[in-house]
């Protein structure tokens, strides 16, 4: 009984760390604007913009999303199946180089 | 969120809960309603259709030899006489954040059963997700007189055009669904079918709060496509 009282507070949590979150996600995204409005160029701007989108996505699927307190095995399938992607971009990097390099290469050798 | 009410509920956190839920019988997801792990399911299979468009898009502009439009002119606003970057993307970019926040607090109210707030709040964020489509169609339509066409356009590399329509009408197409359904279960709300237990039309099951989650867990998706393409398309 004590067991399942804890776990009904555990299931609504406090309006407070939604707005919280929400407000963050506000500040993050006035923030990842910045980057094209002060006109950051080059590796500055794709790190930044790459870390104010992490952290946005994160705090969106732990805590709107209620992943944060989900089951971890549900947590898991989830999340693992991003590799995946995360694979096919390295292979298409490689790719799309390699596509531009050959571009370039007749474009100056001829065909 | 685990559902008390479904039987074999026990919650172990970690790694020690996962090895006992993958190795249970009957259900993986104890007290996990079977909508929502299904919505989870579809969401990881929509994952993988937008990180194709994304990555297809990163391979088609990283391979160009013709320079790729500068996105902050090309969705640049003139504002009384003064060229502001990106204006339009942020404003939407704040509307579909502020229709995540109150989709969050409605899933919040849903489950505290109070029915009033937990209605408003999904009727405010189906009104921000209309404002996102109207924008987005005002957008649509100025880039179209301003010749850009899924094989042309005037600012650089002609494949500017397939990506844009393709990755934000499919994101659009998205919004306007989950619009669609966000007024229906504001009704639904608000006409106490989840109090009630009503059964629905789209399934038999009986109404509970747990499928404004389910729809929540939509709507932020939504949102976090929005995230990835605001930064690769729009920002990079």
């Amino acid at each position: 009984m004590e067991k399942t009282k804890k776990q009904e507070q555990a299931s609504t949590h406090k309006i407070g760390i939604y707005l919280w979150i929400w407000g963050l996600l506000f500040v993050l995204s006035f923030f990842s604007y910045m980057v094209d409005w002060y006109q950051f160029q080059g590796m500055l701007r794709w790190s930044l913009i790459l870390f104010f989108m992490f952290l946005k996505a994160g705090l969106i699927m732990a805590f709107f999303m209620h992943l944060y307190w989900e089951r971890y095995a549900l947590v898991n399938v989830l999340l693992w199946p991003m590799t995946a992607i995360a694979c096919f971009i390295f292979l298409m990097v490689a790719e799309f180089e390699y596509v531009l390099f050959t571009r370039l290469f007749y474009f100056v050798v001829g065909g | 969120m685990s559902d008390l009410k479904i039987e074999g509920y026990e919650f172990k956190p970690g790694f020690k809960g996962m090895a006992k839920d993958t190795s249970s019988d009957q259900t993986m997801f104890k007290g996990v309603h079977w909508g929502k792990a299904m919505m989870w399911i579809f969401l990881l299979s929509d994952t993988f259709i937008f990180s194709c468009f994304l990555i297809s898009y990163m391979k088609g502009r990283g391979s160009t030899i013709i320079d790729w439009p500068n996105p902050s002119e090309v969705f640049g606003l003139h504002v009384f006489g003064v060229q502001v970057p990106l204006l339009l993307i942020a404003i939407m970019t704040f509307v579909l954040i502020t229709s995540s926040g109150t989709m969050a607090l409605a899933v919040k109210y849903g489950y505290e059963k109070n029915r009033k707030m937990c209605g408003w709040l999904i009727l405010a964020t189906a009104i921000g997700g209309l404002t996102f489509v109207g924008m987005q169609a005002f957008e649509w339509s100025k880039l179209i007189h301003e010749g850009v066409r899924p094989w042309e356009n005037p600012f650089g590399a002609p494949q500017f055009g397939s990506f844009f329509f393709m990755i934000t009408g499919f994101h659009g197409t998205h919004v306007s669904i989950g619009v669609i359904f966000l007024f229906i279960y504001a009704y639904k709300t608000f006409a106490g079918h989840y109090d009630e237990g009503k059964r629905g039309w789209f399934t038999t099951m009986k109404g509970d709060y747990v499928e404004v989650e389910i729809l929540g867990l939509y709507w932020h998706f939504v949102d976090l496509v929005w995230v990835f393409i605001f930064a690769f398309f729009y920002l990079w």
